[in-house]
């Protein structure tokens, strides 16, 4: 296996819990991640997926460093980035890109396609061949040099999110994190963004953490897999030996609980014959 | 004997002219399950609205006949029309938080319909609705009851208001999407629980949704809609077994399955919509309101 561009090690995260916050003071704090080893091979699309609550964007984000630890080490290039301040990260946020859910609210109505996906590169002293670096970032995402001067409100769905891809790989990251990206789009499109995702990963060597609660998607897109439940993970193998041959309960129930595009009469029954 | 549901070419325009239904048809037999499926804009929910009643003023129908167990709403007035459509049909909507008041209790909730709209006596409607919790297998009736919508779990939410849609045993319930926003595990158990009380109780769902995982599992007939148009409609085994139509190859081709990555998630070609957008092209051509 290749040398891991990310190396976590008894991460844990705790949030503020809102529901038991009392009127006046400070809301509880809440462990979201309750310790987490593993490790992201470089060059490589690791599937994380779990149910609500689970934790997994909570670890998307603090793998970006969105969020900072509470406790245990993120290793990224050898080096502990865990508790950098966010002068000591700004070097960094150009290896680390995120591709959001929802690509409605992540792009700004008021700005172009063009401004949109230049922003990143003007903040990183990419500023000169913009207007080059902007056509290549549509290219390779495959969309229309027209589209430069559109809003989002003129585009679909589909074509949104591949503006959410143009501007997170406009910087060459080395990481991807991907959250629920295809979620909100129809299965037709669903299928078109993540094979466009599939192959520039590939082309690009770029290192993905690609969040789903699918796991039909992630056994396509993903070398590797990492379950979580409540905060743990449940269990983590190569893809295909999750699939073929799940140690855990849970992952097996999730598994189960797929419903598949095929007549299955005993899916539906209480307790489905073995 | 006549259908519970039938939908006669309803055609339905948004204020610009834009057709949003196109000349749809479709008969739901006593205790079917039909499915709706589609994606974004094909106009499933808007079927769904047009049954209940509760189309968005915005849109007008311009054609077309609608009759419940053979009566035909057209020919009602308004009150007639509200009172047959609330007798004998329910809702399962998408999402339970925004169908719930949050500021009342469950229990409250759903004897109103029962007591407010079918006249029942209090006592009738409690006794019917923890009947009903008893049935969604939920154990802890009185904590449910007394509990305010944000204190229950998504899942249990929804199985509230499966209950409620069944308390009155209307004939008809249409089911927009009523698992979409859940955990698989969960949607499960709910898939489950519908499917149990829909035998049990012998009624017909309009079951939207734009999941044809779900499609196979829960139906037995499909109709399959692109743009408010019906594309194909078809026993469900014989969907999955010999999808006729492009369109519906294409969505099965492009649905994920995890036993078989590499045949599933194609994308939809585009020969196929041109061939879907000359094929409504065409329809739209031909049609004229009033005149079908």
């Amino acid at each position: 296996m290749a040398e891991p561009l990310f190396s976590v090690r008894g991460l844990k995260v705790a949030l503020p819990d809102m529901t038991r916050k009392p009127l006046i003071g400070r809301a509880p704090l809440a462990e979201i991640l309750k310790g987490l080893d593993f490790d992201l091979p470089k060059g490589s699309v690791t599937g994380i997926v779990g149910e609500s609550g689970s934790g997994k964007s909570t670890l998307g984000r603090a793998l970006v460093r969105l969020l900072e630890p509470s406790a245990g080490s993120i290793g990224f290039e050898g080096r502990d980035i865990s508790r950098l301040s966010e002068a000591e990260l700004r070097p960094l946020r150009r290896d680390l890109q995120m591709i959001f859910q929802d690509p409605m609210s992540s792009l700004n109505p008021r700005h172009t396609i063009f401004n949109i996906i230049a922003a990143p590169l003007r903040q990183n002293g990419l500023g000169d061949r913009l207007k080059e670096r902007v056509a290549e970032a549509l290219q390779r995402v495959g969309l229309p040099q027209s589209f430069a001067s559109r809003y989002r409100h003129e585009l679909s769905g589909g074509q949104r999110q591949r503006v959410g891809i143009a501007r997170a790989l406009a910087l060459s990251p080395k990481f991807v994190l991907a959250d629920e990206i295809v979620s909100g789009l129809d299965v037709s499109t669903q299928a078109q963004i993540l094979t466009l995702l599939e192959k520039l990963a590939a082309e690009m060597g770029l290192t993905v953490a690609f969040i789903s609660h699918d796991l039909s998607v992630i056994r396509r897109l993903c070398q590797q897999v990492i379950v979580m439940r409540e905060g743990r993970i449940v269990e983590a193998s190569a893809t295909d030996a999750l699939f073929d041959n799940p140690k855990e309960t849970y992952t097996r129930d999730l598994l189960a609980a797929i419903p598949l595009p095929e007549i299955d009469p005993d899916w539906l029954q209480p307790r489905a014959p073995a | 004997m006549s259908a519970c549901l039938d939908i006669r070419r309803l055609s339905a325009v948004l204020p610009n002219g834009q057709r949003v239904l196109r000349s749809v048809s479709l008969a739901v037999q006593a205790g079917e399950v039909r499915a709706l499926v589609g994606e974004s804009g094909a106009g499933k929910t808007m079927i769904g609205k047009a049954v209940l009643g509760v189309l968005p003023k915005s849109v007008r129908v311009v054609e077309g006949e609608m009759l419940i167990e053979g009566e035909d709403l057209g020919r009602l007035d308004a009150k007639a029309r509200r009172n047959l459509i609330g007798a004998r049909t329910a809702l399962i909507p998408q999402d339970p938080l925004t169908a719930l008041n949050p500021s009342r209790r469950i229990g409250a909730q759903m004897t109103d319909r029962l007591v407010r709209i079918l006249g029942w006596s209090g006592e009738r409607a409690d006794k019917r609705i923890r009947q009903l919790l008893d049935e969604v297998q939920i154990r802890d009736p009185e904590r449910v009851l007394k509990s305010y919508p944000h204190e229950l779990s998504g899942g249990m939410r929804q199985r509230v208001l499966i209950a409620a849609a069944f308390a009155a045993e209307p004939r008809l319930i249409v089911a927009d999407e009523p698992t979409t926003a859940l955990d698989v595990t969960v949607q499960k158990q709910i898939l489950r629980l519908i499917a149990q009380l829909q035998r049990d109780h012998g009624t017909a769902i309009l079951f939207v949704t734009h999941d044809l995982g779900v499609v196979a599992k829960i139906s037995q007939k499909v109709s399959v809609l692109y743009a408010g148009k019906m594309v194909e409609e078809a026993e469900t085994a014989a969907l999955f077994a010999a999808p006729q139509h492009p369109y519906t190859r294409a969505l099965i081709a492009a649905t994920p399955r995890y036993t078989d990555p590499y045949a599933s998630l194609k994308p939809v070609d585009e020969s196929v919509l041109a061939g879907l957008a000359a094929e409504i092209a065409a329809a739209d051509k031909e049609w004229r309101p009033g005149h079908g």
